[in-house]
Formats: structure tokens, C-alpha cells, sequence
């Protein structure tokens, strides 16, 4: 294979490329707010840590116990909560989604707390499970320590207690994992979307005939098409890394240089996507679905940074390996969270670059059998 | 009249002329719903975990044998130093490892508490916290077990879930994706109508066609709305036929305000579309627009856990009403009065988009 790249053609084709980026507002849009949006909302918005929970309390006990157990949901910080004195008219409440549970202290209550056997009612709005599944734990939780407290000394104090310590992110912060995902979602959008809607475009307008009418080699077009976004990527990324940083807070414990080497190694597989979509499709509202269909989306769902793969069934598994930012999430979070492991990053990366070489010779392959 | 039929007739045309088209139309938000709805889980399972048992005693063997039956759990690897410990949550061979003290077993024999030791890859924190969870119910059996001879707590709890009593996770999934789904391929559809008629140089043609500015509007609205209700339909029947979600409340007040939403999202995408001066800025200005819609409708996140000032912004985003609209009929049965109270912003949203693309255009005729 004759690579050929002439240094002053290349030249050539990368500013004209590059002029048509600046030119463009659109990759702006994806290159730079995108990433300051994505990080705003991982940062502020999807917040997994639960806060307070708005619950309906419904007491239809006014004895002593009852009272008290009561008090201890009206003054926890967890709860939010609204008081009646039977179920009905908190019924409609959870299904406006103005409260997710309500709990309910029956009217024998007290009576039989005093005979060691007192039972509440826990209702959750099973629409949201996992929603459903803290304000069960939480409204539990809070009735045990109550129980525990009001039985005292008689009360039994655990006799094995749990020492739980999070490496790397002590204070529980999801943004810590989530910033990576950010990072890993717009490099997968400036290297695939970009690109195969950059390349189709030539090829719907046309101007891939006048391309090919040049003495250009196949390996300088591809090479011109491909720098550029290359770049553009890395710009991203390291935006990303200095607004995480120095606007988040997040700590990155290893080096710059594994940073990009990450990121370069991620790259790769992302552009010869990206290429090969478009010289498959040559059109672009088809090509931009592709894009987001196997590069948009798998990176979302499939890369582990959200969902976790082993909770997954067997044949979505199966299908991750063949999706390249599974093998940069766990790079980025380490190298974010933990510092520069090699014998972690060094394999993804290699793996990551295997993609890439497949992608770019198949492309390559499929953009020479169309210029003859 | 008749030019409006027109002009609805030939955007009809221009979406389903090219076979490839007419694919990329379904088939896409198709494979979305399937793929998100086997992969969108916040369950966690089959989790590896390593144990560090320095005491090698009963009660850390029966805690460990009861990890183990759990489907929680798969493998549970033992190690035999703090060093391969430490080495295996690093390269995430493990998620999760559990530490037994020397004298763990010693201690509980002679009825002095004694301390589990948790260390979990912060790295992945919403999973670590989940296992944290999980092994603390084990441990909390066992001792509890322990303590069976002494004084118990006077009283229980009994959980009840509505709507959904063994929170299949599924049932809330579909109903939110196909809010989703839905929502980002009108967006693109419509946000592509107008840029690709100004990039073929076809738009000018329209202007000096006896068309008013409405007429050429309605008739780019018209084929993405028919293609939304036609998507959405199919997922409503995925979603209850082939998944088996139950669907508890009214089938025409579904249409209704899928219809509704539509009409909101058309608004934004002619928004979009108007802006954009060529094809590609209308795809990526629709992606980039997609983004908040999808997190922060309340899918991935509940919209009460975020800061207010980003609560308040939600309420500018039409996929929080459909969503919270959605899963309420499908799963609670929501009555129309409810159902009305989260349409009239849609309503607006939709009158407020589509009155700003009007006069853009107007603005760009001239």
C-alpha cells in the first residue's frame, strides 16, 4: 500500500479543512458548548444521591407512641412531610407525583407497641422504583432508629457493625464519575457525528468528485479530514478537563500525558467511524442517525459510565466489547480518580488503537473501490 | 385551503420519496427502544468481590456463604494480603472487597461486637454504594441471628409499593423512553426540514410560491407529527404487548397529549431549523438541544433531587410533562384533571416555539 502523502498537498487540504471548520458555528456548538452543557447538568442535574423525599403520614392512632413515632417523620431531614388522618386523601397526592410514599401509623398502634408486637404500613410510588426503593429503605431506617431509641437499654445494639470506606471518591460525589462520561460522550460526538456528517456532505454535494479530480492520494484526503477533527477533539477534551477541575472540583490524580494518551487512543477508533459511516451512507440526515445510532448511543449506554455492564443480560454484553468507549471509561476513570495504574490504562489503550486500525483500513478499502 | 393540502402533500412526499429515508425514520428510534430497554438498568448484579478472611472462623464463613447465594453477587474471589486487595480494586478486577479482622470470630465467640471492614472503588460510586447496601443486609441478617436469644425491637414495617408491586424496573422504563425515543427523532426530523430545502437551494422556489409563511410551516410540521404519533403508537404497543407493561388509564387521553407534545417539540425543532443555515447546523443544533431534553426530563434522575434554579429551568423543557404524563397513565391511571394541568405548558411551550420560528422566517423572507 502506497501511502504517498505529499507534505505541501496535505498541508493544503488541512487549511482548507480548517477554514471551513472555523467557518462553521455548528462545530462550535458541538466542540465547545456542548461540553460546557454536559458538564453543567452532570455536575448539577443528575444527581443520584437522594435528598429529601416528600412522603404523606397518615396517623389514625392518637395515642402516646403513635405521637411520637410521628414526631420523629415530621422532624427528620430526609422527609418532607404532608399529616392526615387517613389514607384517602393522600391517595391523589401520590398520583400527581406531589409525594412518593406515605406512611401509615394504623389506630392500634400504640396499644400494641406497648405489647412488643406493632406493625406500620410503608406505601412507596412504585412508578419511580428506585425512587421507590429509598424512601422503603429510609422510612424503615428512620422507624428502627425510633424503635431503637424508645427501647433503650433493653434495646440491642448490633453486634457486628460495618466499616464501609470508597476508595478514590470518600465524600460520594457522582460527579466524580460522571465527568468522565461527559468527556467520553463529546469526543465520541466531534469524532463520529462530526466527521460522517463532514465526509457525507462532500459527498452529497458533490464536491467529492472535484476532491477526486485533484492529484490528491486517498491517504492525504483521508489524512486532511481526519487532523483536523483530531485536534478539534483534543481542544474538547482538554476544556473539559480544565472546566471539571477548576468549576467542579474534580480531582485528577494521574498525569496530563496519560490524559492524552487516552484521548488520542479514543480518537482513533471515533474518526474511522466516523469515515466509514460516511462513505457508506454519503448522505447526511442518513449518516447523522448512524452516527448517533452506533456512536452516540453505545457510548451512552453500553460504555459502563451510567448502566453497569455486568447488571446487563448476556447478549447486550456481549455486544459491549465491540463498542470502543468501553475501553475508555474505565482509562479516564482511573486516570481522574485514582492516578496513572498502567497495567489498567496500557491494555485499553491498545485495544482501543486495534479498533481504530480496523476502522481506518476497512474506510480506506471502501473510499478507494469508489474512486475508480 | 387547497394550498395548504398542497403543501402538506408535497412535504409528505419529500420524507417518504428515497426508500433509505423511509427506514431511517422507524428503524432508528426502533433499535433505540430496544437497546435502551435491556441496557438502561440501575439494577446492579452479577457483581465480582474479593474477601480478605484473616480469621477464617464460622460467622465469617456463614456471612460470606450467604454473599454468595445471593444473585446479587457472582464471584467471590479470596485474597491473602492487603497488597493483592489493593492491587484488584485498582485494575477493577473486583468492585467491592470485604475485610474479616483476626480476632473477628474470637470476638463474637465471647459475645464482644466485632467489625466487618468494607472497601469499595469509589470509581464507580452509584454501584459501590448499592453493594454497600446489599452487604449491609447480609451482615444485618447474621447479626441479627446472633442476637435472637435477647430482646427484640417492638415493632415492624410492612412495605407496600403502588403501581408496581415488585418494582419491575421495566415498567417504568418503557413509558420514560418512549417519551425519549420519541422526542429526540421528531426533534431532528423536524429540525432538518427547512435547513435541507435552504441548502438545496429549493427553499428560494418556496418563497416565490403563492404559499404563505404559515402554510409553508404547517406543511413542514405536518409529516414529522404523523411519523411522532406513528413511533409512539408502535413503542405504546411494545411496551404493552411485548413487554407486558400494564397500561392503567385512558388510551384517547394518551393520543391527546402525545399529540400535544408533538406539536410542542415541531415548535422547537422549526426553531431550530429556522436558525440553522445548513443541514448540518440543523443536526447538531437538534443534538445538542436533545441533551438537557433527555436529562433533564426526569428519565435518568428525578427532577427533585436537582438544585432549585435547575428545577426551575426543567420547566421550559416539554419531555418533564410528557414523562411525568406518560408513566402517570400507563401506571396510575392519571385522570384527565391531572393529565390537564401538565398539558396547558405544553400548550405554551409549543404556541410560544412555534410563534418565534414564524416570525424568524418572516424575518429571513425579507
Amino acid at each position: 500500500m502506497n501511502l504517498g502523502i505529499d507534505s505541501r498537498r496535505l498541508r493544503a487540504m488541512f487549511a482548507k479543512e480548517m477554514i471551513q471548520i472555523m467557518r462553521d458555528p455548528a462545530v462550535f456548538l458541538i466542540a465547545f458548548f456542548l461540553p460546557i452543557i454536559l458538564l453543567i447538568i452532570f455536575g448539577y442535574g443528575v444527581s443520584l444521591d437522594t435528598t429529601r423525599m416528600r412522603i404523606g403520614l397518615a396517623v389514625q392512632d392518637d395515642g402516646a407512641a403513635a405521637q411520637s413515632l410521628a414526631q420523629s417523620y415530621q422532624n427528620s431531614r430526609w422527609f418532607d412531610v404532608t399529616t392526615a388522618r387517613t389514607v384517602a386523601p393522600l391517595k391523589p397526592l401520590i398520583v400527581d407525583d406531589e409525594i412518593r410514599g406515605i406512611v401509615v401509623i394504623p389506630a392500634d398502634f400504640s396499644r400494641r407497641a406497648a405489647e412488643g408486637d406493632a406493625t406500620i404500613q410503608i406505601i412507596t410510588d412504585g412508578s419511580l422504583p428506585n425512587n421507590a426503593n429509598f424512601v422503603a429503605a429510609y422510612a424503615e431506617g428512620l422507624r428502627a432508629t425510633w424503635a431503637a431509641q424508645r427501647t433503650g437499654s433493653r434495646g440491642a445494639a448490633p453486634t457486628i457493625d460495618i466499616s464501609s470506606r470508597l476508595w478514590f471518591n470518600p465524600t460520594l460525589t457522582s460527579r466524580y464519575f460522571l465527568v468522565p462520561g461527559a468527556i467520553a460522550i463529546v469526543m465520541a460526538m466531534i469524532g463520529t457525528l462530526l466527521t460522517a456528517l463532514v465526509v457525507a456532505r462532500e459527498w452529497e454535494r458533490g464536491t467529492m468528485e472535484a476532491l477526486m479530480a485533484t492529484p490528491m492520494h486517498m491517504s492525504e484526503f483521508i489524512a486532511s479530514k481526519i487532523l483536523p477533527y483530531f485536534v478539534l477533539g483534543l481542544c474538547s477534551m482538554a476544556l473539559c478537563t480544565l472546566m471539571a477541575v477548576t468549576v467542579f472540583d474534580v480531582p485528577l490524580r494521574g498525569s496530563i500525558p496519560a490524559l492524552l494518551a487516552i484521548a488520542s487512543a479514543f480518537l482513533l477508533p471515533a474518526l474511522g467511524q466516523g469515515l466509514l459511516i460516511s462513505s457508506a451512507t454519503k448522505n447526511q440526515f442518513v449518516a447523522s442517525q448512524v452516527a448517533l445510532l452506533s456512536g452516540f448511543l453505545p457510548t451512552f449506554l453500553l460504555s459502563g459510565f451510567l448502566f453497569e455492564i455486568a447488571s446487563m443480560p448476556t447478549a447486550v454484553q456481549a455486544i459491549t466489547y465491540a463498542v470502543p468507549a468501553r475501553y475508555l471509561i474505565p482509562a479516564l476513570q482511573t486516570v481522574f480518580a485514582a492516578g496513572d495504574i498502567w497495567p489498567l490504562i496500557l491494555p485499553n489503550i491498545a485495544i482501543l488503537l486495534a479498533f481504530g486500525a480496523l476502522f481506518f483500513f476497512i474506510s480506506f478499502r471502501a473510499n478507494r473501490r469508489s474512486l475508480d | 385551503m387547497i394550498r395548504l393540502k398542497a403543501s402538506i402533500i408535497k412535504e409528505i412526499w419529500a420524507l417518504i420519496r428515497d426508500g433509505r429515508f423511509r427506514i431511517m425514520l422507524v428503524l432508528p428510534p426502533l433499535m433505540q427502544l430496544l437497546l435502551f430497554s435491556y441496557a438502561a438498568t440501575l439494577e446492579v448484579k452479577n457483581v465480582d468481590i474479593a474477601v480478605l478472611d484473616l480469621s477464617h472462623g464460622v460467622h465469617s464463613a456463614e456471612i460470606l456463604s450467604q454473599i454468595s447465594g445471593s444473585p446479587n453477587f457472582r464471584h467471590i474471589i479470596p485474597v491473602h494480603s492487603r497488597e493483592e486487595l489493593h492491587r484488584k480494586i485498582d485494575r477493577q478486577a473486583v468492585l467491592a472487597a470485604i475485610i474479616f479482622s483476626p480476632d473477628f470470630d474470637a470476638r463474637l465467640g465471647r459475645g464482644q461486637p466485632a467489625s466487618v471492614g468494607i472497601v469499595l472503588d469509589g470509581r464507580r460510586s452509584n454501584a459501590s454504594q448499592i453493594v454497600n447496601a446489599y452487604i449491609g443486609q447480609i451482615v444485618g441478617s447474621v447479626s441479627a441471628e446472633l442476637q435472637s436469644g435477647r430482646a427484640q425491637a417492638l415493632t415492624r414495617s410492612q412495605v407496600t409499593h403502588w403501581f408496581n408491586p415488585n418494582l419491575e424496573f421495566i415498567w417504568f422504563n418503557l413509558p420514560a423512553l418512549l417519551v425519549i425515543v420519541v422526542a429526540t427523532s421528531v426533534l431532528a426530523l423536524t429540525a432538518q426540514s427547512v435547513a435541507r430545502e435552504r441548502e438545496l437551494g429549493t427553499f428560494d422556489q418556496l418563497m416565490v410560491s403563492p404559499l404563505r409563511v404559515h402554510e409553508i410551516l404547517i406543511g413542514k410540521i405536518v409529516p414529522p407529527v404523523i411519523v411522532g404519533m406513528f413511533n409512539g403508537l408502535l413503542f405504546y404497543c411494545a411496551a404493552r404487548f411485548f413487554f407486558g407493561v400494564p397500561f392503567a388509564g385512558s388510551f384517547v387521553l394518551f393520543v391527546l397529549s402525545l399529540a400535544i407534545f408533538m406539536l410542542s417539540l415541531t415548535g422547537l425543532g422549526l426553531f431550530i431549523s429556522a436558525l440553522s443555515m445548513t443541514q448540518q447546523q440543523a443536526f447538531l443544533g437538534s443534538f445538542v438541544a436533545s441533551v438537557p431534553i433527555i436529562m433533564l426530563s426526569g428519565f435518568s434522575s428525578p427532577i427533585e433531587n436537582m438544585p432549585h434554579w435547575l428545577q426551575f429551568v426543567t420547566l421550559a423543557n416539554p419531555a418533564r410533562y410528557f414523562l411525568e404524563i406518560s408513566i402517570g397513565i400507563f401506571l396510575k391511571a392519571m385522570p384527565l384533571s391531572m393529565v390537564a394541568e401538565r398539558l396547558w405548558p405544553l400548550l405554551i411551550i409549543g404556541i410560544i416555539t412555534l410563534a418565534a420560528a414564524a416570525r424568524l422566517f418572516r424575518a429571513r423572507m425579507e
